[in-house]
């Protein structure tokens, strides 16, 4: 524990021991207003030059980072996507303003861009039926068991999520226990028709994929709706139940609409993973489930075709941009609640 | 809420853990399978040889003393200039801060493959032949984003007045904050740094892209899940799995009281 300093009487909430509760948390976020009112702290007491300069030392070595190694290779994608590969074998490229390399990209690929889409909003959508219960049962009804409750969330995400994968093809394989139920409950038929299945197996479709793919996102969605919820003012469930309000009400009129930036947060951390995850159609999937990854990657390493991927990428980007800034609808990111 | 209400709640959070755990349950129970074969996939029957020898796969643990090194050492430059970058943007007014906080979250709203694209075409462009540098280099880069965002965060629900307070008894500015701050963050910095190490740590698409010769642990696994699937794999696994867990339940006492 970190000595306090003497002559202070502030308590940071890191010091307290007490369990995370409604009322210590309101008690909280009535001294953070407050605190936030004094917050911006003017630097050290310093000439007006250095305190100019003192941030930008502070973050000097992390720009060159962020900048060299991303911001400006980000930038030279632009020029490559308009190149021209020299040879056949080679990486090495020369720019010839080829716009058709995006139009061919779009034509041969455009197909497994929208499956990527579409698995990872499906896998999404399957997320949040499990992950809003979840959260909502973690913050209403946890108790004291809440911070348990929210490590045995993250726990399955600090293993190695190949691993998790091959797991998978256990469960899933046609020797494993699911197909074994399935076929024990006789719904082999009908869900091969519903093209869950594919000729009664798991292993290779668009189920396994996905499967996999919502295990693990499930905690990047549960954790911002938690939070999200942790935020909630107890007085306004308190106030909407002293006005008679139900329970159902309460959740529609005060709950659902305060856990919406959580929502949002959520959506985000799941959906841009999942569609450019590379690891679950690798493993869970075959060759007509493949994903936007797998196919810049196969464009990058093995056909050497380096201004068809950087269009691919970009592209990609665009679009996951475009779902970003619709998700945010005006919002800063720095408001929605990360965990 | 009322009673159906309760049920589909508790059936739902249910279900939720049943996903979240049933491949980590299956990975631990095949920690104890004799397998037939080369590949651990197919229950056979129970056995403890396994856990006998955890490091018997010579290649495997290799693999996973590279990864543990690698995450190591892009967790500390990571938590150190994303450290710094979190300071000077929760603590001073100026000009480009926005911009600076736009291209932080660059990496969490790109998948992780638009980074690998870019760095790969970076790694060739300049010519630096793929192999630990360059590895580093990219660890080390998504790991900043993360590690300065979580701080930035720390530091934003920070009392800054403690930290004036010490100057007001005379405290220098460098001795306020390594006596006052730093030890407050240190909750902050711990987190920053697991979860740097686990993103690093667990890393595949970055690593496919930028490792060349070197085969870090996701690297060796997606080979193994062609070649062989030995049951060391899942002893391992579920040694990390038991360390992760133990470091979590150190680390949840520091969480307590914030959201």
């Amino acid at each position: 524990m970190p000595k306090r300093p003497a002559g202070t009487s502030a308590s940071p909430a890191s010091l307290r021991a007490e369990p995370l509760t409604a009322e210590t948390l309101a008690a909280e976020s009535s001294k953070a207003a407050l605190r936030r009112q004094r917050q911006r702290w003017q630097g050290p007491r310093r000439s007006g030059v250095q305190r100019r300069l003192w941030p930008w030392l502070l973050l000097a070595p992390g720009l060159i980072w962020l900048l060299g190694l991303y911001g400006l290779p980000l930038l030279a994608l632009v020029p490559l996507s308009l190149s021209e590969p020299l040879s056949r074998f080679g990486l090495e490229t020369v720019f010839s303003g080829r716009v058709a390399n995006y139009l061919e990209v779009l034509q041969a690929y455009g197909p497994i861009l929208a499956r990527s889409l579409g698995y990872a909003v499906v896998a999404t959508a399957l997320g949040l039926l499990l992950a809003y219960p979840l959260a909502f049962a973690i913050r209403f009804r946890g108790g004291r068991w809440q911070p348990l409750l929210i490590g045995l969330v993250v726990l399955p995400s600090l293993s190695s999520y190949l691993v998790r994968a091959i797991a998978w093809t256990s469960l899933l394989g046609d020797q494993g226990p699911v197909l074994a139920l399935v076929s024990a409950l006789g719904l082999t038929g009908p869900l091969d028709a519903l093209g869950v299945l594919r000729d009664g197996r798991l292993l290779n479709t668009a189920t396994a994929v996905i499967l996999g793919l919502t295990n693990n996102l499930l905690p990047f969605l549960v954790l911002p709706l938690v939070v999200a919820m942790e935020r909630i003012d107890h007085r306004l469930l308190e106030a909407a139940a002293d006005l008679h309000a139900g329970p159902w009400r309460c959740f529609v009129q005060v709950v659902w609409p305060l856990s919406r930036p959580g929502l949002a947060a959520g959506i985000l951390l799941s959906l841009i993973p999942a569609a450019g995850d590379l690891v679950n159609p690798l493993i869970l999937g075959g060759p007509n489930e493949r994903m936007i990854a797998n196919t810049i990657e196969n464009l990058l390493l093995v056909q050497m075709q380096a201004p068809r991927a950087a269009a691919l990428t970009l592209v990609l980007m665009a679009l996951i941009t475009v779902a970003v800034l619709l998700q945010l609808r005006g919002r800063g990111l720095e408001e929605l609640p990360l965990p | 809420m009322n009673r159906i209400g309760s049920v589909l709640l508790g059936l739902a959070s249910a279900l939720a853990f049943g996903l979240l755990y049933a491949p980590v349950v299956v990975m631990v129970l095949f920690s104890f399978n004799a397998p037939r074969g080369r590949f651990n996939l197919v229950w056979q029957g129970f056995t403890l040889e396994n856990w006998r020898q955890p490091l018997r796969d010579a290649a495997l643990s290799e693999a996973f003393l590279t990864s543990l090194g690698l995450a190591l050492a892009a967790t500390l430059l990571a938590v150190l200039l994303g450290g710094l970058m979190a300071l000077a943007l929760e603590r001073a007014r100026f000009r480009g801060r926005r911009s600076i906080e736009l291209l932080l979250a660059l990496p969490l709203t790109n998948p992780e493959i638009v980074l690998a694209t870019a760095l790969l075409n970076l790694f060739v462009g300049v010519d630096l032949p793929r192999g630990p540098l360059t590895l580093l280099l990219s660890h080390s880069l998504f790991c900043l984003s993360y590690a300065a965002l979580t701080l930035k965060a720390r530091l934003a629900g920070f009392d800054s007045t403690l930290e004036l307070a010490a100057q007001d008894l005379g405290a220098p500015p460098l001795q306020a904050f390594c006596r006052v701050t730093l030890p407050l963050l240190v909750p902050g910095l711990l987190a920053a740094a697991l979860l740097s190490f686990s993103l690093s740590f667990d890393d595949y698409v970055v690593s496919s892209f930028t490792a060349g010769e070197i085969v870090t642990l996701p690297l060796y696994l997606a080979g193994a899940f062609q070649r062989e699937i030995s049951p060391q794999i899942q002893v391992l696994s579920s040694l990390v799995l038991l360390v992760s867990a133990a470091l979590l339940a150190l680390a949840s006492p520091f969480r307590q009281g914030r959201p």
